[in-house]
């Protein structure tokens, strides 16, 4: 196997005077090319953390991370991020925040028209065309969320990065727009790598969910395949028998192998 | 455990209802009860109790200015002694006598001039101060020394630098109106969300990309706060500063009118100076409520 994007042995350690947490240890993942993968784990285990390591955001203190073959350690459009909390610009309109990203990116590729044409594109494809021209404070939550997602789309990303995207939006807008992620990568077939502690929402998305133990110095505790067809149906899927096994795997790793302690 | 059924009556349907609809006829609104009076209440709210407190205001002041002796003019003197100023700002009768309207022009254009460059020397240096650590603790505890000194302690150093009264009323302007700006606008480069930061990291943006499209909108309603306080410096330091300086401006006037004992007149400069004051802060605060629109409804 060779691996779109390696993780290779990261750790990660926060210095704060002579205070040292070791939050991540020896994180080693390999994602192939188009795959869907989850890192599921109970909060403080750091995988917001590895999350930001494979954006750029955060340094390693050891080891690395590998996209197709070469060293990424600053942050750059290749990995796109959905931010947790949608991030957009209050003072942009929908359309102008997701236009911030495609001339930024295609500035030098794409003429004024076919940037607005993509722009408009990748509004069409969350359904946010009809709110184009209004800001991120006159529109709802999950709507933000979508508009972060054309964001991180219209970079044509090699990876797609989702740290817990649907994690503050209420139940049943949080199963559109798994659904709606569901279908863009039936689509567009990104790679996506896909933060949450939601273990319905891991199992519904993903091929693999990396599950990872509690921190300090979290590592990866086991890495559980999803062999469920594509495409996937959320009633169909939620009785079969495939489903319920994976998770009920990550059920008793996160509840009764990997009990988070301090929320008791 | 399980519920006992229920038997419910089957459901029946309703014979249709036969009675005909009357149409009542509703006073069609005019537009004099749905836009125009309520309108016009609004305004009367706000405008009719200010020129209540005015009107008792003047009256005290005219009767404890009335008797003979006293010290300072009532408003029906000032009226009488000052009219030809109070009812044509714009006149021009000679090179020092010319209306007050074309004295506050001519400060104003000093105004303008040194909080013109107050707002970009204060937003750059606060850009500066505010993204960087080092440069705010080499600048900020000097900045918080020398913005205690009063304006027109600023001025005889102005006069020996620049050996000209215009330049010096612009310089103590401009001395006056920077340090909020700095201040303020360092302060909203630092409280800058990490999000914004991240997205523009993500985008790789370049420090101009990240000046204009992330900073200066982000830091836009703390800017805006230093540039209302600097308005408001301004217009305070200017008055003072031409009392010392000379020349056409409406500080100038005043001192002029003390001379030659023309109490009423300082009475009517002073009302300008109030008004303009509050104008120049509206329009300071309107522009800011345009500019930081989408930020402040965040």
């Amino acid at each position: 196997m060779s691996g779109y994007l390696k993780i290779d042995h990261v750790d990660k350690t926060f210095t704060r005077g002579s205070q040292q947490t070791e939050v991540l240890k020896d994180i080693t993942l390999r994602i192939d090319r188009g795959e869907y993968v989850s890192i599921i784990g109970h909060s403080g285990c750091g995988k917001s953390t590895l999350l930001n390591i494979v954006a750029g955001l955060v340094r390693a203190t050891l080891g690395g991370v590998l996209l197709e073959e070469r060293e990424v350690n600053e942050p750059g459009p290749d990995r796109a991020v959905v931010f947790q909390n949608h991030s957009l610009l209050p003072w942009l309109t929908v359309y102008d925040n997701v236009r911030l990203a495609v001339d930024k990116v295609f500035s030098g590729t794409k003429s004024r028209a076919e940037r607005h044409a993509w722009t408009t594109h990748n509004l069409e494809l969350v359904q946010m065309v009809h709110a184009k021209d209004k800001r991120p404070a006159e529109i709802s939550g999950g709507m933000k969320q979508r508009v972060g997602l054309a964001r991180a789309l219209a970079m044509e990303p090699k990876v797609l990065l989702l740290d817990e995207p649907f994690g503050a939006l209420d139940a049943l807008t949080r199963a559109y727009l798994q659904d709606s992620v569901m279908a863009i990568h039936q689509k567009l077939r990104n790679t996506v790598l896909m933060i949450t502690h939601d273990v319905d929402e891991a199992v519904l998305l993903s091929d693999r969910i990396v599950m990872m133990t509690n921190g300090p110095a979290a590592r990866i505790g086991e890495v559980l395949e999803v062999p469920l067809a594509r495409p996937r149906r959320r009633l169909e899927v939620a009785s079969s028998p495939t489903y319920l096994k994976c998770r009920q795997r990550v059920l008793e790793f996160l509840y009764e192998r990997h009990r988070f302690i301090e929320a008791a | 455990m399980t519920m006992p059924l229920v038997k419910t009556a089957p459901s029946v349907a309703l014979p249709p209802a036969t009675a005909t609809v009357l149409r009542l006829s509703t006073p069609k609104p005019s537009f004099v009860t749905t836009k125009l009076l309520p309108a016009l209440g609004a305004v009367a709210t706000r405008t009719i109790p200010p020129l209540v407190m005015l009107g008792l205001i003047l009256t005290v002041w005219q009767i404890l200015c009335m008797k003979p002796g006293a010290t300072l003019p009532a408003p029906s003197k000032i009226w009488s002694d000052a009219y030809d100023l109070i009812v044509d700002p714009f006149f021009v009768a000679g090179p020092q006598d010319i209306g007050l309207g074309w004295r506050v022009l001519t400060s104003l254009q000093r105004v303008a001039v040194g909080y013109g460059l107050a707002g970009v020397i204060g937003i750059l240096l606060g850009t500066l101060v505010g993204q960087s650590v080092w440069a705010m603790r080499g600048l900020d505890p000097i900045f918080q020394v020398l913005r205690t000194i009063s304006p027109l302690a600023w001025l005889p150093i102005s006069l020996a630098a620049f050996r000209d009264s215009q330049p010096s009323a612009i310089f103590v302007i401009f001395i006056t109106a920077v340090w909020p700006i700095i201040i303020n606008t360092a302060v909203g480069i630092r409280n800058i969300p990490q999000d914004y930061r991240n997205v523009a990291a993500v985008l790789r943006l370049n420090h101009l990309e990240f000046f204009y499209k992330i900073m200066i909108p982000s830091a836009a309603p703390y800017i805006f706060t230093g540039l209302r306080i600097g308005i408001g410096l301004s217009w305070l330091a200017i008055v003072a500063a031409e009392m010392l300086t000379g020349g056409v401006g409406i500080g100038f006037f005043i001192w002029d009118a003390w001379n030659s004992s023309r109490l009423s007149d300082i009475v009517v400069a002073l009302v300008y100076i109030g008004l303009v004051g509050f104008v120049l802060d509206r329009i300071v605060a309107g522009i800011a409520t345009v500019v930081t629109r989408g930020t402040a409804a965040n």
